[in-house]
């Protein structure tokens, strides 16, 4: 077939794409326009820093060149998640916490 | 304005240009959904893209230098084979990910060379898409030269690979660099460059990136030219009817 890549002489039945665990993965991170923050937008496979940012252009980028892209290691990144949010996250709700929890006396005023 | 010979090889001029991306941009088109990677099938498709861009704009400009209303679409798939003018290396065929990186490198670093000098040529259309492409050569060139230094300062197998890949394309590479009656008149008229004065840098360069990739820097005498004058490897014929066969079977369709 047209296709078929051709092997090279004493070629052992070649394994598939590489296995991702073979390549780190990155976490992407870009900002469109100067004064906004860095926004999370997926992650990728790539086998270096610099494939990363490469790569990151290429899959995140298509329709507008961030001023800013950010790659970081996925294992660079701490994160809990939904099932230990009990531990992070406040479950009570604690409505003196807020301001608008207490009355004022009208002759107080606007504060 | 000069008479039809002169219109004739600047017309010829921006269409050796444009098939060498027309051509190139079928091959890294031959790549999608078989990319090693996702992220490098993405990342082949985008360079495939650029050249495909840049083909379209060339082929724009030689209908309109050419004067006899054919447009972008007529010369890419109304052409036979033998009217094709691009260089013989770019319609290699993919072969493995270390030959097309090798294509990639040896082809992105002409014309990073070429699209430098072309930026101020005394055509402005010229000049312009110039501009815009070299700007686009030097992604694509970061690209192909970080995989020939990842995979010739890699593992045996991608050593391997990459030294067939450049060892097997550099006879090739001396047709980039040859001048025809074609590239005289261009150069005489300041609209072209002589392809022979980009030949030391690109030599420079190169070597430069093959030591880096602890690679051997090949020795095989140059082979087969006349891609410039129609004179194509075997491989152009399959690639111009597959690319062509849709608009020939139903000429003038429209999606």
């Amino acid at each position: 077939m047209a296709y078929s890549v051709p092997r090279m002489e004493g070629d052992e039945a070649v394994p598939k794409a590489a296995d991702p665990g073979g390549w780190p993965m990155w976490e992407v991170f870009i900002r469109q326009r100067r004064g906004l923050s860095h926004v999370h937008v997926g992650s990728l496979h790539a086998v270096d820093s610099e494939a990363a940012l490469q790569n990151a252009r290429d899959v995140y980028t298509r329709r507008s060149e961030g001023v800013s892209v950010w790659v970081v290691p996925s294992s660079a990144v701490a994160a809990f998640e939904p099932d230990d949010a009990a531990d992070y996250v406040e479950a009570n709700a604690k409505p003196y916490r807020d301001a608008t929890h207490y009355d004022i006396p009208d002759e107080v005023g606007h504060m | 304005m000069a008479g039809a010979v002169s219109d004739d090889e600047h017309f010829r001029y921006v269409l050796r240009h444009a098939d060498d991306n027309l051509v190139i941009a079928q091959r890294y088109g031959e790549w999608i959904s078989r990319g090693p990677e996702l992220e490098e099938d993405i990342a082949l498709a985008n360079i495939g893209l650029d050249h495909l861009g840049q083909a379209r704009s060339l082929l724009t400009h030689a209908g309109e230098l050419e004067g006899a209303g054919r447009t972008e679409d007529d010369l890419a798939m109304f052409r036979t084979e033998r009217e094709f003018e691009n260089l013989t290396l770019v319609e290699q065929p993919n072969g493995d990910f270390a030959a097309t990186v090798a294509r990639g490198f040896l082809f992105d670093t002409y014309q990073l060379g070429l699209w430098e000098a072309l930026s101020s040529s005394a055509d402005p259309t010229l000049a312009g898409i110039a501009r815009k492409a070299h700007k686009e050569a030097r992604y694509h060139h970061r690209h192909s030269t970080r995989w020939v230094i990842r995979l010739g300062d890699g593992t045996e197998e991608s050593r391997r690979r990459m030294q067939a890949g450049l060892d097997r394309l550099w006879p090739l590479t001396a047709e980039m660099f040859t001048s025809d009656h074609v590239d005289q008149a261009m150069v005489e008229r300041g609209i072209g460059v002589d392809p022979s004065s980009l030949h030391l840098e690109w030599s420079q360069a190169v070597e430069d990136v093959i030591d880096e990739a602890t690679l051997e820097i090949p020795t095989e005498p140059a082979s087969q030219t006349g891609g410039r004058s129609g004179r194509h490897s075997e491989h152009l014929g399959h690639l111009v009817a597959e690319m062509q066969w849709l608009q020939r079977s139903m000429p003038g369709l429209r999606w």
